[in-house]
Protein backbone atom coordinates (compact mmCIF):
# COMPACT_ATOMS: atom_id res chain seq x y z
CA UNK A 1 0.00 0.00 0.00
CA UNK A 2 1.66 3.51 -1.40
CA UNK A 3 0.04 6.65 -1.02
CA UNK A 4 1.05 10.09 -1.74
CA UNK A 5 0.69 11.01 1.84
CA UNK A 6 -0.19 9.67 4.68
CA UNK A 7 -1.84 11.95 7.38
CA UNK A 8 -1.36 11.24 10.87
CA UNK A 9 -4.69 11.91 13.20
CA UNK A 10 -8.30 12.64 12.27
CA UNK A 11 -8.84 15.54 13.71
CA UNK A 12 -10.36 18.88 12.39
CA UNK A 13 -6.52 19.85 10.56
CA UNK A 14 -5.87 16.26 9.48
CA UNK A 15 -9.26 16.02 7.91
CA UNK A 16 -9.08 19.41 6.00
CA UNK A 17 -5.96 18.40 4.72
CA UNK A 18 -7.38 15.30 3.51
CA UNK A 19 -10.05 16.99 1.71
CA UNK A 20 -7.46 19.12 -0.39
CA UNK A 21 -5.64 16.36 -1.11
CA UNK A 22 -8.06 13.79 -2.29
CA UNK A 23 -9.74 16.86 -4.39
CA UNK A 24 -7.16 17.56 -6.21
CA UNK A 25 -6.67 13.70 -7.12
CA UNK A 26 -3.68 12.30 -4.63
CA UNK A 27 -3.88 9.32 -2.97
CA UNK A 28 -4.29 9.84 0.58
CA UNK A 29 -5.21 8.00 3.86
CA UNK A 30 -6.01 9.97 7.21
CA UNK A 31 -4.72 7.32 10.37
CA UNK A 32 -6.39 7.69 13.58
CA UNK A 33 -5.40 6.09 16.40
CA UNK A 34 -9.30 6.25 18.43
CA UNK A 35 -12.02 4.54 17.36
CA UNK A 36 -13.68 7.86 16.32
CA UNK A 37 -12.30 11.04 14.43
CA UNK A 38 -12.51 14.52 16.18
CA UNK A 39 -9.15 14.36 18.44
CA UNK A 40 -8.71 17.45 20.59
CA UNK A 41 -12.83 18.52 19.07
CA UNK A 42 -14.30 14.83 19.29
CA UNK A 43 -17.79 14.19 20.58
CA UNK A 44 -18.42 10.94 22.59
CA UNK A 45 -22.30 9.34 24.06
CA UNK A 46 -22.73 8.66 27.42
CA UNK A 47 -25.94 7.38 29.19
CA UNK A 48 -27.85 8.60 26.09
CA UNK A 49 -26.58 11.99 25.50
CA UNK A 50 -24.59 13.28 23.44
CA UNK A 51 -21.12 15.11 24.09
CA UNK A 52 -18.74 17.42 23.17
CA UNK A 53 -15.36 17.25 24.00
CA UNK A 54 -13.93 20.82 23.08
CA UNK A 55 -16.73 22.74 21.73
CA UNK A 56 -17.97 25.59 23.44
CA UNK A 57 -18.29 27.81 20.23
CA UNK A 58 -16.94 28.13 17.02
CA UNK A 59 -15.42 31.21 16.12
CA UNK A 60 -14.96 33.43 13.33
CA UNK A 61 -18.54 33.59 13.26
CA UNK A 62 -19.47 35.23 9.70
CA UNK A 63 -22.94 35.03 8.31
CA UNK A 64 -23.16 32.70 5.66
CA UNK A 65 -22.39 34.90 1.61
CA UNK A 66 -19.98 36.94 3.43
CA UNK A 67 -17.10 36.71 0.52
CA UNK A 68 -14.05 37.60 3.47
CA UNK A 69 -12.59 36.43 6.51
CA UNK A 70 -11.54 32.40 7.63
CA UNK A 71 -13.97 31.00 7.50
CA UNK A 72 -15.59 32.14 4.39
CA UNK A 73 -11.92 30.83 3.30
CA UNK A 74 -12.45 27.67 4.72
CA UNK A 75 -15.64 27.25 2.93
CA UNK A 76 -14.09 27.75 -0.35
CA UNK A 77 -10.75 25.88 -0.01
CA UNK A 78 -12.77 22.66 1.32
CA UNK A 79 -15.26 23.09 -1.51
CA UNK A 80 -18.24 22.93 1.07
CA UNK A 81 -21.54 24.95 1.21
CA UNK A 82 -22.55 27.38 4.57
CA UNK A 83 -24.62 25.05 5.38
CA UNK A 84 -22.47 22.50 6.40
CA UNK A 85 -21.52 23.73 9.34
CA UNK A 86 -25.21 25.04 10.05
CA UNK A 87 -23.85 27.44 12.27
CA UNK A 88 -26.01 29.91 13.97
CA UNK A 89 -24.32 33.08 16.01
CA UNK A 90 -24.81 33.49 19.90
CA UNK A 91 -26.60 35.87 21.26
CA UNK A 92 -24.30 37.71 24.02
CA UNK A 93 -21.45 36.68 26.00
CA UNK A 94 -19.53 38.80 28.92
CA UNK A 95 -16.44 38.96 30.55
CA UNK A 96 -16.38 39.20 34.86
CA UNK A 97 -13.93 39.70 37.07
CA UNK A 98 -15.39 40.20 40.68
CA UNK A 99 -17.83 42.99 39.89
CA UNK A 100 -16.52 44.52 36.71
CA UNK A 101 -17.82 42.74 33.98
CA UNK A 102 -17.45 44.04 30.11
CA UNK A 103 -20.24 42.18 27.78
CA UNK A 104 -19.65 41.48 23.74
CA UNK A 105 -21.72 40.48 20.97
CA UNK A 106 -20.56 39.36 17.03
CA UNK A 107 -20.81 43.32 16.76
CA UNK A 108 -17.70 44.78 17.56
CA UNK A 109 -18.77 48.26 17.97
CA UNK A 110 -20.94 46.65 20.90
CA UNK A 111 -18.18 46.19 23.05
CA UNK A 112 -16.43 48.82 22.16
CA UNK A 113 -19.32 50.79 23.64
CA UNK A 114 -18.64 49.07 26.26
CA UNK A 115 -15.35 50.07 27.09
CA UNK A 116 -16.89 53.39 26.47
CA UNK A 117 -18.73 53.12 29.40
CA UNK A 118 -16.82 50.85 32.07
CA UNK A 119 -13.32 52.05 31.37
CA UNK A 120 -13.54 55.41 29.42
CA UNK A 121 -10.28 57.21 29.60
CA UNK A 122 -9.41 54.00 28.10
CA UNK A 123 -11.32 54.07 24.87
CA UNK A 124 -8.63 55.85 22.93
CA UNK A 125 -6.05 53.29 23.64
CA UNK A 126 -8.53 50.53 23.08
CA UNK A 127 -9.30 52.33 19.60
CA UNK A 128 -5.81 52.54 18.81
CA UNK A 129 -5.14 48.78 19.68
CA UNK A 130 -8.02 47.63 17.93
CA UNK A 131 -6.70 49.88 14.26
CA UNK A 132 -3.23 47.84 14.91
CA UNK A 133 -5.12 45.03 15.48
CA UNK A 134 -6.86 45.27 12.21
CA UNK A 135 -3.79 46.51 9.72
CA UNK A 136 -1.86 43.33 10.67
CA UNK A 137 -1.70 40.00 8.52
CA UNK A 138 -3.03 36.85 10.64
CA UNK A 139 -2.19 33.72 9.18
CA UNK A 140 1.03 33.98 8.25
CA UNK A 141 3.21 30.73 8.37
CA UNK A 142 6.19 33.57 8.95
CA UNK A 143 5.94 35.44 12.15
CA UNK A 144 8.24 36.73 14.51
CA UNK A 145 7.86 35.88 17.94
CA UNK A 146 6.77 39.19 19.87
CA UNK A 147 5.11 39.26 23.24
CA UNK A 148 1.54 40.45 22.88
CA UNK A 149 0.92 41.61 26.72
CA UNK A 150 4.03 44.27 26.13
CA UNK A 151 2.30 45.80 22.63
CA UNK A 152 -1.33 45.77 24.63
CA UNK A 153 0.14 47.52 27.29
CA UNK A 154 1.81 49.80 24.97
CA UNK A 155 -1.53 50.94 24.23
CA UNK A 156 -3.94 50.28 27.01
CA UNK A 157 -2.98 52.04 30.69
CA UNK A 158 -5.25 50.04 33.14
CA UNK A 159 -3.68 46.10 34.34
CA UNK A 160 -7.73 45.56 34.67
CA UNK A 161 -9.09 46.13 31.03
CA UNK A 162 -5.69 44.39 29.65
CA UNK A 163 -6.44 41.14 31.77
CA UNK A 164 -9.80 41.57 30.88
CA UNK A 165 -8.90 41.21 26.87
CA UNK A 166 -6.97 38.74 26.79
CA UNK A 167 -8.71 36.75 29.26
CA UNK A 168 -11.05 35.04 26.60
CA UNK A 169 -8.45 34.83 24.07
CA UNK A 170 -6.07 32.81 26.63
CA UNK A 171 -8.89 30.63 27.49
CA UNK A 172 -9.74 30.12 24.27
CA UNK A 173 -6.02 29.82 22.44
CA UNK A 174 -2.96 29.98 24.70
CA UNK A 175 -0.68 27.51 25.11
CA UNK A 176 1.88 29.88 27.04
CA UNK A 177 1.04 30.98 30.65
CA UNK A 178 0.51 35.09 31.60
CA UNK A 179 1.52 35.87 27.99
CA UNK A 180 1.06 34.84 24.16
CA UNK A 181 2.78 35.39 21.46
CA UNK A 182 1.17 38.36 19.05
CA UNK A 183 0.88 36.80 15.91
CA UNK A 184 -1.56 34.27 17.95
CA UNK A 185 -3.61 37.34 20.04
CA UNK A 186 -4.13 38.91 16.74
CA UNK A 187 -5.64 35.51 15.57
CA UNK A 188 -7.95 35.47 18.69
CA UNK A 189 -8.51 39.04 18.89
CA UNK A 190 -10.21 39.21 15.66
CA UNK A 191 -11.91 35.67 15.92
CA UNK A 192 -13.28 36.35 19.25
CA UNK A 193 -14.12 39.96 19.49
CA UNK A 194 -14.47 40.98 15.47
CA UNK A 195 -15.88 37.66 13.88
CA UNK A 196 -17.21 36.58 16.94
CA UNK A 197 -18.97 32.87 18.32
CA UNK A 198 -21.62 31.05 16.22
CA UNK A 199 -22.08 27.03 16.96
CA UNK A 200 -24.36 24.32 15.82
CA UNK A 201 -27.07 22.95 17.33
CA UNK A 202 -25.92 19.47 16.45
CA UNK A 203 -22.84 20.69 17.99
CA UNK A 204 -19.13 19.84 16.56
CA UNK A 205 -20.28 16.23 15.20
CA UNK A 206 -22.43 18.24 12.28
CA UNK A 207 -19.21 19.82 11.19
CA UNK A 208 -16.48 16.59 11.59
CA UNK A 209 -19.47 14.70 9.67
CA UNK A 210 -19.57 17.21 6.76
CA UNK A 211 -15.40 16.97 6.86
CA UNK A 212 -15.67 13.35 6.36
CA UNK A 213 -18.07 12.87 4.23
CA UNK A 214 -16.12 15.69 1.69
CA UNK A 215 -12.95 13.88 2.06
CA UNK A 216 -13.99 10.40 1.29
CA UNK A 217 -16.62 11.12 -1.92
CA UNK A 218 -13.30 13.24 -2.66
CA UNK A 219 -11.78 9.72 -2.74
CA UNK A 220 -9.52 9.70 0.57
CA UNK A 221 -9.45 7.32 3.20
CA UNK A 222 -10.03 7.27 6.32
CA UNK A 223 -8.56 4.30 9.13
CA UNK A 224 -10.26 4.12 12.75
CA UNK A 225 -8.20 2.15 15.04
CA UNK A 226 -5.10 2.68 13.17
CA UNK A 227 -2.39 3.99 15.40
CA UNK A 228 1.08 4.95 14.05
CA UNK A 229 3.40 3.63 16.10
CA UNK A 230 6.18 5.20 14.11
CA UNK A 231 7.29 7.16 10.94
CA UNK A 232 9.73 4.75 9.21
CA UNK A 233 12.94 7.16 7.78
CA UNK A 234 15.73 6.10 5.41
CA UNK A 235 17.98 8.59 4.32
CA UNK A 236 16.81 11.51 5.82
CA UNK A 237 12.93 11.08 4.13
CA UNK A 238 9.65 10.11 5.63
CA UNK A 239 8.96 6.73 3.80
CA UNK A 240 6.01 5.61 5.33
CA UNK A 241 4.49 5.09 8.43
CA UNK A 242 4.45 1.26 10.94
CA UNK A 243 1.08 1.04 12.77
CA UNK A 244 0.41 -0.10 16.54
CA UNK A 245 -0.45 -3.54 14.67
CA UNK A 246 2.62 -3.76 12.90
CA UNK A 247 1.62 -3.10 9.57
CA UNK A 248 3.63 -1.00 7.08
CA UNK A 249 2.32 1.51 4.83
CA UNK A 250 4.20 3.71 2.48
CA UNK A 251 3.90 7.14 1.24
CA UNK A 252 5.79 10.05 -0.37
CA UNK A 253 5.21 12.22 2.57
CA UNK A 254 3.80 12.51 5.87
CA UNK A 255 1.47 15.06 7.55
CA UNK A 256 1.12 14.41 11.60
CA UNK A 257 -0.88 16.70 13.16
CA UNK A 258 -0.21 14.73 16.55
CA UNK A 259 1.53 17.54 17.90
CA UNK A 260 5.44 18.16 17.73
CA UNK A 261 6.31 16.67 20.94
CA UNK A 262 4.45 13.40 19.76
CA UNK A 263 5.39 13.53 16.54
CA UNK A 264 9.28 13.66 17.44
CA UNK A 265 8.70 10.66 19.11
CA UNK A 266 7.25 8.76 16.29
CA UNK A 267 10.60 9.19 14.45
CA UNK A 268 12.67 7.91 17.67
CA UNK A 269 14.93 9.13 19.78
CA UNK A 270 18.46 10.11 18.26
CA UNK A 271 16.71 11.54 15.48
CA UNK A 272 16.91 15.36 15.45
CA UNK A 273 13.49 15.88 13.63
CA UNK A 274 11.88 19.08 15.34
CA UNK A 275 13.64 21.13 17.82
CA UNK A 276 13.62 20.20 21.31
CA UNK A 277 10.23 21.25 22.11
CA UNK A 278 9.28 21.51 25.52
CA UNK A 279 5.74 20.15 26.38
CA UNK A 280 2.95 22.61 27.00
CA UNK A 281 1.44 22.28 30.64
CA UNK A 282 -2.13 24.24 30.00
CA UNK A 283 -4.94 21.67 30.48
CA UNK A 284 -8.57 21.84 31.36
CA UNK A 285 -10.81 20.22 33.38
CA UNK A 286 -14.30 20.57 32.30
CA UNK A 287 -17.67 19.62 33.32
CA UNK A 288 -20.84 19.55 31.20
CA UNK A 289 -24.01 19.87 33.18
CA UNK A 290 -27.40 18.96 32.10
CA UNK A 291 -30.09 20.07 33.18
CA UNK A 292 -34.14 20.00 33.36
CA UNK A 293 -34.93 23.26 31.48
CA UNK A 294 -33.16 25.79 29.15
CA UNK A 295 -30.16 28.22 30.92
CA UNK A 296 -32.76 31.32 30.31
CA UNK A 297 -35.52 29.86 32.24
CA UNK A 298 -33.15 30.43 35.23
CA UNK A 299 -32.45 33.88 34.14
CA UNK A 300 -29.22 32.95 31.97
CA UNK A 301 -28.85 34.21 28.71
CA UNK A 302 -25.69 34.52 27.75
CA UNK A 303 -23.68 31.86 25.66
CA UNK A 304 -20.29 31.91 27.39
CA UNK A 305 -19.00 33.99 30.78
CA UNK A 306 -15.48 34.39 31.59
CA UNK A 307 -14.58 34.37 35.05
CA UNK A 308 -12.00 35.64 37.23
CA UNK A 309 -12.36 36.43 41.01
CA UNK A 310 -9.94 38.96 41.05
CA UNK A 311 -8.25 42.00 39.29
CA UNK A 312 -5.33 40.40 38.25
CA UNK A 313 -5.90 37.26 35.77
CA UNK A 314 -3.42 34.15 36.62
CA UNK A 315 -3.33 32.08 33.37
CA UNK A 316 -1.28 29.45 34.28
CA UNK A 317 -1.19 25.97 35.18
CA UNK A 318 -2.09 25.96 39.13
CA UNK A 319 -0.41 24.29 41.80
CA UNK A 320 -4.17 22.96 42.90
CA UNK A 321 -5.61 20.04 40.80
CA UNK A 322 -8.02 22.66 39.43
CA UNK A 323 -7.99 26.42 39.53
CA UNK A 324 -10.92 28.00 41.30
CA UNK A 325 -10.37 31.70 41.07
CA UNK A 326 -11.36 31.70 36.68
CA UNK A 327 -13.18 30.15 34.42
CA UNK A 328 -15.43 29.55 31.84
CA UNK A 329 -18.93 28.93 31.98
CA UNK A 330 -20.82 28.23 28.49
CA UNK A 331 -24.41 27.39 27.64
CA UNK A 332 -24.84 25.73 23.86
CA UNK A 333 -28.69 26.69 24.18
CA UNK A 334 -27.63 30.71 24.52
CA UNK A 335 -27.38 30.99 20.56
CA UNK A 336 -29.79 32.51 17.76
CA UNK A 337 -30.68 28.92 16.85
CA UNK A 338 -33.98 28.26 14.59
CA UNK A 339 -35.99 26.02 17.31
CA UNK A 340 -34.51 25.06 20.93
CA UNK A 341 -32.01 22.23 21.98
CA UNK A 342 -33.84 19.53 23.19
CA UNK A 343 -31.84 20.32 26.22
CA UNK A 344 -30.62 22.83 28.78
CA UNK A 345 -26.76 22.37 29.28
CA UNK A 346 -23.44 24.23 31.03
CA UNK A 347 -20.65 23.67 30.90
CA UNK A 348 -17.62 24.65 33.78
CA UNK A 349 -14.34 24.45 32.55
CA UNK A 350 -11.02 25.34 34.77
CA UNK A 351 -7.64 25.28 34.62
CA UNK A 352 -6.26 21.63 35.73
CA UNK A 353 -2.80 20.70 36.70
CA UNK A 354 -2.21 17.83 34.58
CA UNK A 355 0.42 15.95 36.52
CA UNK A 356 -1.96 15.80 39.70
CA UNK A 357 -4.45 14.15 37.59
CA UNK A 358 -2.12 11.20 35.98
CA UNK A 359 -0.91 10.20 38.95
CA UNK A 360 -4.33 9.41 40.61
CA UNK A 361 -5.05 5.31 41.19
CA UNK A 362 -8.45 5.00 39.37
CA UNK A 363 -10.66 4.82 42.07
CA UNK A 364 -9.06 8.05 43.66
CA UNK A 365 -9.74 9.66 40.17
CA UNK A 366 -13.27 9.24 39.91
CA UNK A 367 -13.69 10.38 44.13
CA UNK A 368 -12.03 13.46 42.95
CA UNK A 369 -13.74 14.29 39.52
CA UNK A 370 -16.95 14.43 41.45
CA UNK A 371 -15.52 16.35 44.28
CA UNK A 372 -14.10 18.96 42.13
CA UNK A 373 -17.09 19.13 40.16
CA UNK A 374 -18.53 20.38 43.09
CA UNK A 375 -15.90 22.44 43.66
CA UNK A 376 -15.67 23.93 40.36
CA UNK A 377 -19.89 24.46 40.12
CA UNK A 378 -20.08 26.38 43.70
CA UNK A 379 -17.20 28.63 42.23
CA UNK A 380 -19.58 29.39 38.97
CA UNK A 381 -22.38 29.98 40.52
CA UNK A 382 -21.06 33.31 41.76
CA UNK A 383 -21.46 34.75 38.01
CA UNK A 384 -24.36 32.52 36.74
CA UNK A 385 -27.91 31.81 38.10
CA UNK A 386 -27.84 28.69 40.43
CA UNK A 387 -28.26 25.85 38.50
CA UNK A 388 -27.23 22.50 40.34
CA UNK A 389 -30.97 21.97 41.66
CA UNK A 390 -31.73 21.60 37.99
CA UNK A 391 -28.88 19.26 37.11
CA UNK A 392 -30.42 15.86 35.87
CA UNK A 393 -26.79 14.35 34.92
CA UNK A 394 -23.04 15.73 34.77
CA UNK A 395 -19.81 14.67 33.17
CA UNK A 396 -16.62 15.88 33.99
CA UNK A 397 -13.15 14.98 32.23
CA UNK A 398 -9.54 16.15 33.03
CA UNK A 399 -6.27 16.09 31.55
CA UNK A 400 -6.25 12.49 31.98
CA UNK A 401 -8.98 12.26 29.63
CA UNK A 402 -7.64 14.49 27.14
CA UNK A 403 -4.03 12.63 26.91
CA UNK A 404 -5.87 9.31 26.61
CA UNK A 405 -8.27 9.81 23.84
CA UNK A 406 -6.22 12.28 22.08
CA UNK A 407 -2.27 11.03 22.89
CA UNK A 408 -1.28 14.72 23.03
CA UNK A 409 1.19 15.22 26.28
CA UNK A 410 0.15 16.67 29.12
CA UNK A 411 -3.63 16.87 27.86
CA UNK A 412 -2.44 20.36 26.80
CA UNK A 413 -5.58 20.79 24.46
CA UNK A 414 -3.71 24.10 22.85
CA UNK A 415 -0.17 22.08 22.60
CA UNK A 416 3.05 23.29 22.80
CA UNK A 417 3.93 26.62 23.58
CA UNK A 418 6.79 26.82 20.99
CA UNK A 419 5.04 26.43 17.53
CA UNK A 420 5.92 25.32 14.51
CA UNK A 421 4.55 27.94 12.51
CA UNK A 422 5.70 27.41 9.29
CA UNK A 423 5.23 22.74 9.41
CA UNK A 424 8.52 21.96 8.68
CA UNK A 425 10.75 19.51 10.48
CA UNK A 426 14.11 18.22 9.38
CA UNK A 427 12.88 15.83 7.13
CA UNK A 428 12.03 17.30 3.81
CA UNK A 429 8.54 15.38 3.20
CA UNK A 430 7.66 15.60 7.27
CA UNK A 431 5.23 18.20 8.27
CA UNK A 432 2.70 19.42 11.04
CA UNK A 433 -0.45 20.66 11.29
CA UNK A 434 -2.71 21.70 13.59
CA UNK A 435 -2.27 22.88 17.30
CA UNK A 436 1.36 22.50 17.39
CA UNK A 437 1.95 24.36 13.84
CA UNK A 438 -0.43 26.82 16.04
CA UNK A 439 -3.36 27.75 14.00
CA UNK A 440 -5.79 26.93 16.94
CA UNK A 441 -9.42 26.62 17.36
CA UNK A 442 -11.90 25.18 15.52
CA UNK A 443 -11.52 27.45 12.45
CA UNK A 444 -7.88 27.79 13.04
CA UNK A 445 -7.02 24.08 13.20
CA UNK A 446 -8.90 23.90 9.88
CA UNK A 447 -7.00 26.50 8.15
CA UNK A 448 -3.68 24.79 9.44
CA UNK A 449 -4.66 21.75 7.94
CA UNK A 450 -5.40 23.65 4.28
CA UNK A 451 -2.39 26.36 4.39
CA UNK A 452 0.11 23.20 5.30
CA UNK A 453 -1.13 21.18 2.55
CA UNK A 454 -1.42 23.99 -0.46
CA UNK A 455 1.93 25.39 0.99
CA UNK A 456 3.71 22.29 0.81
CA UNK A 457 2.00 19.35 -0.40
CA UNK A 458 0.04 20.44 -3.98
CA UNK A 459 3.08 22.42 -4.86
CA UNK B 1 -12.40 24.02 -27.22
CA UNK B 2 -13.06 27.56 -28.51
CA UNK B 3 -12.87 30.98 -26.82
CA UNK B 4 -16.57 30.62 -25.86
CA UNK B 5 -16.16 26.79 -24.46
CA UNK B 6 -12.90 28.23 -22.49
CA UNK B 7 -14.92 31.13 -21.25
CA UNK B 8 -17.47 28.83 -19.66
CA UNK B 9 -15.38 26.45 -17.96
CA UNK B 10 -13.20 29.07 -16.39
CA UNK B 11 -16.90 30.60 -15.46
CA UNK B 12 -17.35 27.36 -14.10
CA UNK B 13 -14.17 26.94 -12.25
CA UNK B 14 -14.69 30.38 -10.42
CA UNK B 15 -18.29 29.07 -9.37
CA UNK B 16 -16.79 26.30 -7.57
CA UNK B 17 -13.77 28.64 -5.95
CA UNK B 18 -15.41 31.38 -5.02
CA UNK B 19 -19.66 30.42 -4.74
CA UNK B 20 -21.02 33.22 -3.25
CA UNK B 21 -20.05 35.76 -5.67
CA UNK B 22 -22.23 36.88 -8.35
CA UNK B 23 -20.53 36.33 -11.64
CA UNK B 24 -23.21 37.66 -14.08
CA UNK B 25 -21.69 40.92 -14.94
CA UNK B 26 -17.96 39.78 -14.93
CA UNK B 27 -15.97 41.86 -17.25
CA UNK B 28 -13.59 40.13 -19.15
CA UNK B 29 -11.25 42.90 -19.61
CA UNK B 30 -10.88 43.71 -15.92
CA UNK B 31 -9.15 41.97 -13.47
CA UNK B 32 -10.68 39.20 -11.43
CA UNK B 33 -9.24 40.21 -8.30
CA UNK B 34 -10.62 43.39 -9.16
CA UNK B 35 -14.35 41.90 -9.23
CA UNK B 36 -14.12 39.57 -6.97
CA UNK B 37 -12.70 38.29 -3.68
CA UNK B 38 -9.62 36.36 -4.78
CA UNK B 39 -6.57 36.26 -3.46
CA UNK B 40 -3.34 34.30 -4.03
CA UNK B 41 -4.44 31.10 -3.06
CA UNK B 42 -7.73 31.13 -4.68
CA UNK B 43 -5.69 31.73 -8.34
CA UNK B 44 -3.36 28.71 -7.08
CA UNK B 45 -6.80 26.98 -7.04
CA UNK B 46 -7.53 27.84 -10.17
CA UNK B 47 -4.31 25.95 -11.85
CA UNK B 48 -5.13 23.21 -9.94
CA UNK B 49 -8.47 23.14 -11.15
CA UNK B 50 -7.51 22.98 -14.62
CA UNK B 51 -5.18 20.74 -13.75
CA UNK B 52 -7.53 18.41 -11.98
CA UNK B 53 -9.91 18.58 -15.53
CA UNK B 54 -7.82 19.07 -17.71
CA UNK B 55 -4.38 17.13 -16.82
CA UNK B 56 -2.57 20.30 -17.67
CA UNK B 57 0.30 22.03 -16.17
CA UNK B 58 0.78 25.78 -15.97
CA UNK B 59 3.98 26.53 -15.05
CA UNK B 60 4.49 29.47 -12.09
CA UNK B 61 5.73 32.25 -14.30
CA UNK B 62 3.02 31.68 -16.41
CA UNK B 63 -0.06 33.20 -13.49
CA UNK B 64 0.42 36.48 -14.64
CA UNK B 65 -1.47 35.31 -18.26
CA UNK B 66 -4.46 34.95 -15.88
CA UNK B 67 -5.36 38.05 -14.87
CA UNK B 68 -8.57 38.76 -16.49
CA UNK B 69 -11.21 36.49 -18.27
CA UNK B 70 -9.69 37.68 -21.74
CA UNK B 71 -6.35 36.94 -20.86
CA UNK B 72 -6.65 33.94 -19.61
CA UNK B 73 -8.93 32.12 -22.47
CA UNK B 74 -6.21 33.71 -24.76
CA UNK B 75 -3.75 32.01 -22.84
CA UNK B 76 -5.72 28.87 -22.73
CA UNK B 77 -6.98 28.29 -26.43
CA UNK B 78 -3.69 26.69 -27.36
CA UNK B 79 -3.19 24.79 -24.83
CA UNK B 80 -7.07 23.09 -24.80
CA UNK B 81 -7.80 23.09 -28.54
CA UNK B 82 -7.68 19.23 -28.65
CA UNK B 83 -9.60 19.50 -25.35
CA UNK B 84 -13.36 18.30 -25.85
CA UNK B 85 -15.74 20.73 -23.78
CA UNK B 86 -17.33 19.29 -20.59
CA UNK B 87 -20.91 18.67 -22.20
Amino acid sequence: MSYDTIIIGAGLSGLSAGIRLAYFDRKVCVLERHTTIGGLNSFYRLRNRNYDVGLHAVTNYATPGTKTGPLSKLIRQLRLQWDDFQLFPQLQSAIVFGDRSLRFTNDFDFLTQEIKEQFPQQIDNFRRLAKMIDQRDDWSLDPKPLSAREVVSDHISDPLLVDMIFCPLMFYGSPTPHDMDLSQFIIMFKSIFCEGFGRPPGGVRSILKALVRKFKSAGGELHLRAGVRSILIKQNRAVGVVLDDGREIEARNVLSSAGSVETAKLCGHGTNVLPQIEPGEISFLESIFTLDRMPAELGHKQAIVFYNDSSRFRYECPADPVDLRSGIICSPNNFDYDSPLSEGTIRITALANPRHWFQLPEEEYVAQKKSWCDRIAESAVRYVPDFRPHALDEDTFTPRTIKKFTGHVNGCVYGAPQKVVDGKTQLENLFLCGTDQGFLGIVGSMLSGILITNQYLLR
Amino acid sequence: MNAEEIRQVILEILTRIAPDEDLSDLQDDVAFRDQMELDSMDFLDIVMELRKQYRIQIPEDDYQNLTTMNSTVAYLEPVLKDASSPA
